[in-house]
């Protein structure tokens, strides 16, 4: 029988690594994602694990050992944020390119300078383009329910990627929520057993894994894993319906709040977004078609969907917790990429939020729907980018 | 007396006989000592071997494209992981031994140059020696940078002409020590280190054989002269390693559980000028002016060849 249990965002996160017992981890502390992977590594001493640990000295290390792990034949995950996300950037596209399929939950956590330890998807954000599948978790539920997911989804025999799992430093990671947990059996079920691909541990038969690779076929690579990315949408489809099955939650490419019939939306990845639901709710009271759409795929991004599920909205509010200097938030550029090709396109802005760990409040989500109110009334938007939130 | 692992003695006859499992076709300068390295390494063992391999020229120029010289499992990801790459691989065997899926003995090597082990490699290095993965990290040391053209590492000697520290009229080339990397691998209290040559090939082999019989991290810095950045004869690879050795500049010598032991002492330490002369890399130390230089080089071969022999004569192995 399932279980509810009121537990913190990593510990979520860390029981759903218990219960798919991977063979290796591989982890270096970084606030906020130390919890995890110590809950994780209290697993491994008391035997409620198989999986061989290695206390790497850097996050860099960190996943060159998954890397060779992978490589070698089993089912391989780690756990980072921020700054270790950073320091892993070259290893991210590495495995990626390997077509490794490991898991990673990343805690999403601001990047230096200034320090802050706080949650922001600088992190993540910057690891966009490594080739990497992205799932993104509103809460402590949604992060344990992608974390299971997450490897049906890499291990996929048709796609073989790596996948991270995005959830909110400190705001879900370290906040008690309502969780249900699947049983073990379930889980590990519903997970399976690890199929290896061209394992170097056959040494039977020898492979050479991260050759060099010059100007007469780099290109036929990149085509190779742009290619696999074009398939990611309906294995993620097709594993969220068998996981609806086992867990009665139902999951997409992205969620839809009261969206069909809005004009006012937002669009927001993450914690924020329960935040959100709630205004859009008290719009909704006084009659105000306000609605929001929160992604979970990120990579690969579901363009064509997005943009048919925003055909009818007036106006749209692209919430980034992440900037690009000198250019739109990421999430932004994304939206704008996707509504491109619609007959009548929105209204659209972007808004940059809760950097470093700032509260995202009710009374600012009311504020960018009032501005979206007045950008449909009016006709006319102000400014694309603008910070809000922010001390004066 | 400390007791030392005896391996099986090394034969000529039994080594012709192996099967090459680093193949011909790997496009290695002509005169390099990297695949001679690779070889003899590969030719010590009948084990099943599993290798990762540092950025470098031996990975660039082993596996490009569907080619690939390797008759053995081997793994390239990064310049910098050699050896936390080579870790997973061998915590995955672990993982998957230990729940019945694999039954073989295998052992794992990594391969990396000095760049990848001395320097930017050097922290992946030393945790995975601290973790004690069961593993063997083979440096083979050209004293530089030598595949994206011969920039200074800090494995490269002092008064060396690199293209980064080039000898010119006011700086007379590199004007540092070089690391001495394997008594820094020693310091990590692992079970096995040692420092060979290919040109004492019975002397490499046997390390490599005792190295791979002990459980637990095990580290061999290999000198492997490159005529490319040493600016030396194509054919002078095996005699300039010899010469690296006679003049006590590479000494050969192992730490087996913190007991230092030299395996190989010249019967006359040769002066230090017969091995810099064929090396074009230290043609400047010949100038009048850098007298010193030679002087000085001589002077840190001496000291560092006597507290080597102190050492060993303190474990009782001299």
């Amino acid at each position: 029988m399932a279980r509810v249990v009121a537990v913190t965002g990593n510990e979520a996160g860390a029981e759903a690594l218990r219960q798919v017992n991977p063979d290796v981890c591989a982890a270096y502390p970084i606030t906020p994602q130390t919890d995890m992977m110590q809950r994780f590594a209290g697993f491994v001493s008391n035997g409620q694990v198989d999986t061989e640990m290695i206390l790497v000295e850097s996050e860099h290390s960190a996943m060159s050992a998954c890397i060779g792990a992978a490589a070698g034949g089993g089912r391989v995950i780690t756990a980072t944020s921020s700054q270790g996300l950073a320091l892993m950037w070259e290893m991210l596209f590495i495995a990626a390119g390997d077509r490794l399929p490991i898991v990673m939950p990343v805690v999403n956590r601001a990047l230096s300078a200034p320090l802050n330890i706080h949650g922001d998807h600088s992190d993540a954000m910057g690891a966009r383009d490594s080739g990497w599948i992205q799932l993104w978790s509103e809460n402590a539920q949604e992060a344990y329910d992608n974390i299971i997911q997450a490897f049906r989804i890499a291990e996929h025999m048709d796609i073989r990627l790596p996948v991270m799992v995005c959830l909110d430093g400190f705001i879900i990671s370290h906040s008690i929520e309502r969780v249900e947990y699947l049983d073990d059996e379930v889980v590990r079920e519903f997970v399976g057993e690890y199929r290896p691909m061209n394992p170097l541990l056959d040494v039977d038969n020898p492979k050479s894994y991260g050759p060099l690779i010059l100007p007469d076929l780099y290109h036929e690579y990149k085509r190779a894993q742009h290619e696999v990315m074009g398939r990611v949408k309906g294995v993620v489809l097709e594993v969220a319906s068998e996981f609806e099955k086992i867990s009665g939650r139902r999951y997409g490419l992205f969620e839809s709040y009261r969206l069909e019939d809005a004009d006012l939306v937002m669009v927001i990845l993450n914690s924020a977004a329960g935040t959100a639901k709630d205004v859009i709710d008290h719009y909704r009271d006084r009659g105000i078609k306000a609605g929001l759409l929160k992604p979970r795929l990120f990579r690969p991004f579901p363009y064509e969907e997005v943009a048919e599920a925003l055909r009818n909205a007036k106006a749209v509010a692209v919430l980034d917790r992440a900037d690009s200097f000198g250019a739109y938030g990421p999430l932004f550029v994304e939206i704008t990429s996707a509504t491109l090709h619609l007959d009548k396109r929105p209204f659209l802005i972007n808004k940059i939020y809760g950097l470093g760990g700032r509260d995202f409040l009710p009374e600012h989500a009311g504020q960018v729907l009032e501005e979206l109110k007045e950008i449909v009334e009016t006709g006319r938007v102000k400014t694309i980018k603008e910070y809000i939130g922010v001390r004066e | 007396m400390a007791t030392e692992t005896k391996p099986k003695p090394v034969s000529l006859k039994e080594l012709s006989k192996k099967e090459d499992r680093f193949t011909h076709g790997h496009r290695m300068c002509a005169g390099c000592g990297a695949p001679i390295v690779v070889k003899q390494v590969l030719m010590a063992t009948d084990y099943p071997i599993i290798a990762s391999n540092a950025t470098g020229c031996l990975e660039v120029s082993s596996c490009i494209s569907t080619y690939t010289a390797w008759k053995i499992p081997w793994i390239h990801s990064a310049f910098e992981n050699a050896a936390a790459t080579i870790a997973g691989v061998e915590t995955m065997y672990r993982a998957l031994r230990k729940k019945g899926r694999i039954d073989r003995e295998i052992k794992f090597i990594a391969f990396g140059g000095d760049g990848g082990t001395y320097d930017i490699g050097f922290q992946s290095l030393s945790g995975a020696m601290e973790r004690g993965h069961d593993m063997l990290y083979i440096c083979y040391d050209n004293g530089a940078y030598m595949n994206t053209g011969i920039q200074r590492s800090s494995a490269t000697p002092f008064g060396a002409n690199t293209t980064t520290c080039p000898a010119g009229s006011v700086i007379p080339g590199k004007l540092q020590k070089r690391k001495d990397l394997t008594r820094i691998m020693a310091a990590h209290g692992i079970p096995y280190v040692a420092q060979a040559s290919p040109s004492h090939w019975a002397d490499f082999i046997k390390k490599v054989r005792k190295a791979l019989e002990i459980k637990g991290p095990k580290f061999i810095n290999v000198i492997s002269p490159c005529n490319r950045g040493w600016r030396s004869k194509t054919n002078d690879a095996i005699l300039l390693s010899r010469l690296a050795v006679e003049t006590c500049y590479w000494p050969l010598y192992e730490v087996e559980d913190g007991v230092t032991r030299i395996t190989f002492k010249p019967k006359e330490k040769k002066p230090i000028e017969e091995f810099l002369k064929p090396q074009g890399r230290f043609k400047h130390l010949f100038s009048p002016e850098n007298e010193w230089m030679l002087r000085q080089i001589q002077e840190d071969i001496d000291r560092d060849w006597e507290a080597l022999q102190r050492a060993a004569s303190e474990a009782g192995q001299d």
